[in-house]
C-alpha cells in the first residue's frame, strides 16, 4: 500500500516535469522578453519593455504581422470549406475510390513541412504563382484542410443518421437541408475549424519562407532574425506569436467540446 | 423524371465531392509529381531546363556526404522516437490509469496547445535556454556544476525533437491506454501478475497499434524536421532535410533538392507502412 502510494507520487511528479519541459519554451521566451539584458540569463536584469518598443517602431514587423493576418484568416476560409465539403461528402456517400480519395486530403500533414516545400516552390514558379501573398495561402489550405475536415467529420459523427433524412421527408431539399439543418448542427465545428486552420497557418514558417518571395510572415521574420544570432527582440515577437496562436487553438478546443456537451 | 432527379442529386453530390479534388490536383498531387519530374531535369548555367536525364540521381547517389547524412537522419530520427516513446509513457500511463476523467480532458487540453504552436520560436527559446551562459547552465552553476555545452550536439538536437513530438507522443499514447478495458488489467492483477509484468505482457501488447502509430508521428515528424539539428544542433552532420534546404537555397540545384525529398519519402513511406503492417498483424493473430 505505501509502495503505491510513492509510486503514485513518483508518477504525478513526473507527469509534472514532462508539462514543465513543454511549456519551458513558451514561459522563459515571454519572460526574457520582458528582461533588460541582451543575453538573457539567470539572475534576471531589469524589468524592460525595451524589446516591445523596439518591435513597434519596426515597420517591417508591422508589415509581417499584417502579412500573417491575411495569410492565416484567408487559408482558414478556404480550408475550412474544403474540410467542410469533404467531411459531408464521406458522412453521405459512399462511392468508388472513396479511400484515395479522402487521402487526397489527409496525406499533406503526413509529408515532411520542407519537401512541401520544395514542391510549391517549384510548381508554384513553374505556373508562374509564386513569391505572392497568395502562394502562401494556396500552400497552406493544402496543409490545413486535413485539420478543418477531421474536426468537421468528428462533429458529424454525432449527428442521428435520421436527423437528415427527416428533413427531406418534412419536404425540405437536400440544399434548404444543409442551410437549416446541417450547417448549424456543425456551426461550432466549423468556428473550431477556422481557428485551428488559422493557427496552424500562422505558426507555418518552411513553406511560406520557400514559397513567399519578398512578402515575410511573421514566422519568416523571426527565421531570418536567429539566424546565427542571438537577438532579444525575437523573444518579444515570439510572445505575441505565441498570445495569438495559443488563443486560436485554446478557442478551436472550446468550441470543439463545447457541442460534446450539447450533441450527446 | 428518374434522370432528372438523379441529375439534380448528382450536382448536389458533386458540390461537395469536387472542391477538394480540383484543389488538391493543382496545389498537392501536381506540385508532388512535378517535384518528381523536377529530379530528371538539368541544370545549366543557374537556370533549370526540362529534360530527362538521370544525371542527379546519379549524382546525388555517388556523394558520400549524401549516404553519410542519410544514415545519421535515420539514426537521430530512430533515437528521437525512442526517447520520445520512453520519455512519455511513464507520463502517458499516469493519466491513462491513475489520472480521473477530469484530469486526463486537462492534461489532453493543455498539450494540444504546444503541438499546434510555434515550433520555431520554441526552439528558439531553448536556443537561449540551453546555451552556454542560459538559464540551465546557470542553475547548474549554483549546485556547482557545468557549465556545460549543450548546443551544437546531438543532445540539442534530441531537445528540438522533444520539443517538436513529446507533446504529440503522449496525448497518443495517453488515448490510446485509456482505451483499454480496465477489467482486463484487473484480471492479470488478480491471477497475480505483478505490476511490471502486467504492463510488459498486458497493457502493451493491448495498446500495440496506438503505440506503433504514435511511433510512426514521432519518426515522421523527427525524420523531416530541419529547425532542431539546424539551430540546436549546430547542423554539424547535416540532415537531410538541412541538404535539401541548402541545395535548394544557397546552391540553385532544385533538381538534386527533388531527389533528396524523393528519398525521404520512400524511406518515410516505407516505415509507415512495415510499422501499420506490424501493429495489424500482431493484433490478429492475438
Amino acid at each position: 500500500m505505501k509502495s503505491n502510494r510513492t509510486l503514485n507520487f513518483t508518477l504525478s511528479v513526473y507527469v509534472l516535469l514532462v508539462f514543465v519541459f513543454v511549456f519551458a519554451p513558451i514561459f522563459f521566451s515571454v519572460i526574457f522578453s520582458f528582461n533588460s539584458q541582451r543575453f538573457p540569463t539567470i539572475p534576471l536584469g531589469n524589468f524592460s519593455t525595451e524589446w516591445y518598443v523596439k518591435i513597434l517602431n519596426d515597420p517591417d514587423i508591422w508589415q509581417a504581422a499584417l502579412n500573417s493576418l491575411i495569410v492565416s484568416s484567408s487559408t482558414a476560409v478556404i480550408a475550412t470549406i474544403l474540410g467542410f465539403c469533404t467531411a459531408y461528402s464521406d458522412y453521405r456517400y459512399n462511392f468508388k475510390f472513396k479511400g484515395p480519395y479522402l487521402a487526397l486530403i489527409l496525406l499533406p500533414p503526413t509529408i515532411p513541412l520542407i519537401i512541401m516545400a520544395l514542391a510549391m516552390l517549384a510548381w508554384l514558379s513553374k505556373i508562374g504563382m509564386s513569391g505572392q501573398l497568395w502562394s502562401i495561402i494556396l500552400a497552406h489550405s493544402v496543409l490545413c484542410a486535413p485539420f478543418a475536415m477531421a474536426v468537421i467529420r468528428l462533429r458529424l459523427n454525432q449527428m442521428d443518421p435520421d436527423l437528415e433524412s427527416a428533413a427531406w421527408n418534412l419536404g425540405g431539399t437536400e440544399w434548404a437541408t444543409m442551410r437549416h439543418v446541417i450547417i448549424p448542427f456543425c456551426k461550432p465545428s466549423i468556428i473550431s475549424a477556422l481557428c485551428l486552420s488559422a493557427a496552424v497557418s500562422f505558426d507555418e514558417f518552411a513553406v511560406s519562407w520557400f514559397v513567399s518571395g519578398l512578402n515575410k510572415t511573421l514566422p519568416v521574420m523571426i527565421l531570418e532574425i536567429v539566424q546565427g544570432n542571438i537577438d532579444p527582440q525575437v523573444n518579444a515577437i515570439g510572445s505575441f506569436v505565441f498570445l495569438i496562436s495559443m488563443t486560436l487553438v485554446i478557442l478551436a478546443q472550446v468550441f470543439f467540446l463545447s457541442r460534446q456537451m450539447k450533441g450527446t | 423524371m428518374t434522370s432528372k432527379l438523379a441529375q439534380k442529386i448528382d450536382i448536389y453530390a458533386l458540390t461537395w465531392r469536387l472542391p477538394i479534388i480540383v484543389w488538391q490536383m493543382f496545389f498537392f498531387v501536381g506540385p508532388v509529381i512535378f517535384m518528381i519530374a523536377m529530379s530528371f531535369f538539368l541544370v545549366k548555367n543557374y537556370r533549370m531546363t526540362e529534360a530527362f536525364e538521370f544525371v542527379n540521381w546519379s549524382k546525388m547517389m555517388s556523394k558520400s556526404y549524401f549516404w553519410d547524412s542519410y544514415f545519421y537522419t535515420i539514426l537521430i530520427a530512430s533515437a528521437s522516437t525512442t526517447l520520445a516513446m520512453c520519455l512519455a509513457f511513464p507520463a502517458a500511463f499516469a493519466l491513462a490509469f491513475k489520472a480521473n476523467e477530469t484530469a486526463r480532458r486537462w492534461a489532453i487540453f493543455l498539450l494540444i496547445i504546444p503541438f499546434f504552436t510555434s515550433y520555431l520560436v520554441r526552439t528558439f527559446s531553448w536556443f537561449v535556454i540551453l546555451s552556454e551562459k542560459g538559464v540551465v547552465n546557470a542553475f547548474l552553476s549554483y549546485l556547482g556544476l557545468g557549465p556545460y555545452t549543450m548546443l551544437n550536439t546531438n543532445f540539442g538536437t534530441l531537445v528540438g525533437y522533444m520539443t517538436l513530438t513529446l507533446p504529440l507522443v503522449v496525448i497518443l499514447q495517453t488515448i490510446t491506454m485509456a482505451n483499454i478495458d480496465k477489467t482486463l488489467i484487473e484480471a492479470a492483477r488478480n491471477l497475480g501478475c505483478k505490476p511490471f509484468a502486467t504492463i510488459w505482457r498486458v497493457i502493451i501488447p493491448l495498446s500495440k497499434t496506438g503505440l506503433i502509430v504514435a511511433a510512426i508521428f514521432c519518426f515522421i515528424l523527427s525524420f523531416g524536421d530541419f529547425v532542431a539539428p539546424f539551430y540546436l544542433g549546430g547542423s554539424q552532420e547535416p540532415t537531410l532535410p538541412i541538404l535539401i534546404l541548402d541545395t535548394t537555397k544557397s546552391g540553385q540545384q532544385w533538381p538534386r533538392a527533388a531527389v533528396v525529398a524523393i528519398f525521404m519519402m520512400a524511406t518515410l513511406f516505407t516505415v509507415a507502412f512495415t510499422g501499420i503492417a506490424v501493429a495489424y498483424r500482431k493484433k490478429t493473430s492475438k
